[in-house]
């Protein structure tokens, strides 16, 4: 048996993104997505809004918020493709493709929280 | 991977020499691409790991409106103009839709994945699902709070 030893990092990286995804994703998706564009609540002005993103705990925040979840997606699609659609033969090109896509996804997202 | 231990004999008399390296050879169904629709636990499964999909397709959203607002004013009136359309609004409360029910699904595995000992004794399930939720209240609440607090 080959031991993969980067199985536990990227299993515990999994779970910490579910986590965050599951406590705080709903609230922000509703309020962003859904109740300040149909009016329900009056949304933060876009001054202020720029003035608390800018902020260094909000782009620590904001980091961790983005990249976290996208290596959750790329554990657990990875898994879903492997298993879903039967793709086992393609083991290495579909976690290349997903932790790829994740890792390109929390960069982009260190880019823009730094050059704020 | 697959460790092909035992050699043909263990597994039912197929020809030696007939073992290939990722198929042997010996009868076996193909299961349907669709074999997760068979049975409501089945597709339930499925539907609790696309919801990664949702959950993703948000972080890209925040990313972008991260970098909408870094862009100044026009740009930001812009991107908020799109999350009024109505193609983006059903998107996201289908996707809301999806994230609770990855919330629900996470708290509710959490006690079989994660078994905490007090003094040598086994936290009830009751009471890490309680800490669960109630963090979610509390995240739920702060966020809420800071946003809705923001002039």
């Amino acid at each position: 048996m080959r031991t993969r030893p980067l199985t536990p990092l990227l299993w515990t990286l999994f779970s910490a993104g579910g986590t965050l995804a599951a406590l705080l994703y709903p609230v922000h998706l509703f309020l962003v997505g859904l109740a300040f564009p149909l009016g329900i609540f009056e949304p933060p002005s876009p001054e202020t809004l720029a003035r608390l993103v800018a902020h260094p705990f909000t782009r620590l925040y904001l980091f961790v918020f983005i990249a976290l979840p996208l290596v959750h997606w790329a554990h657990r699609f990875r898994y879903t493709l492997y298993d879903g659609l039967q793709l086992k033969h393609l083991f290495a090109l579909v976690a290349v493709l997903c932790y790829g896509a994740a890792l390109v996804g929390a960069a982009a997202a260190g880019y823009v929280l730094w050059a704020l | 991977m697959s460790a092909h231990g035992g050699g043909p004999e263990a597994r039912g008399g197929a020809a030696p020499g007939a073992y290939t390296p990722y198929h042997p050879r010996w009868y076996r169904r193909r299961v349907s691409v669709w074999w997760w629709l068979k049975r409501p636990t089945y597709a339930t499964f499925v539907l609790r790991e696309l919801t990664s999909v949702f959950v993703a397709g948000f972080a890209v959203v925040t990313l972008l409106q991260v970098r909408a607002l870094s862009a100044g004013p026009e740009t930001y009136a812009r991107f908020q103009q799109r999350l009024e359309s109505p193609v983006v609004l059903a998107f996201h409360a289908v996707a809301l839709a999806f994230l609770l029910f990855h919330s629900l699904t996470w708290f509710n595995l959490a006690p079989k994945a994660m078994v905490v000992r007090v003094g040598g004794r086994r936290v009830p399930d009751a009471a890490v699902l309680a800490a669960n939720y109630a963090a979610w209240i509390v995240a739920t609440a702060s966020v809420a709070a800071v946003l809705l607090a923001a002039r």
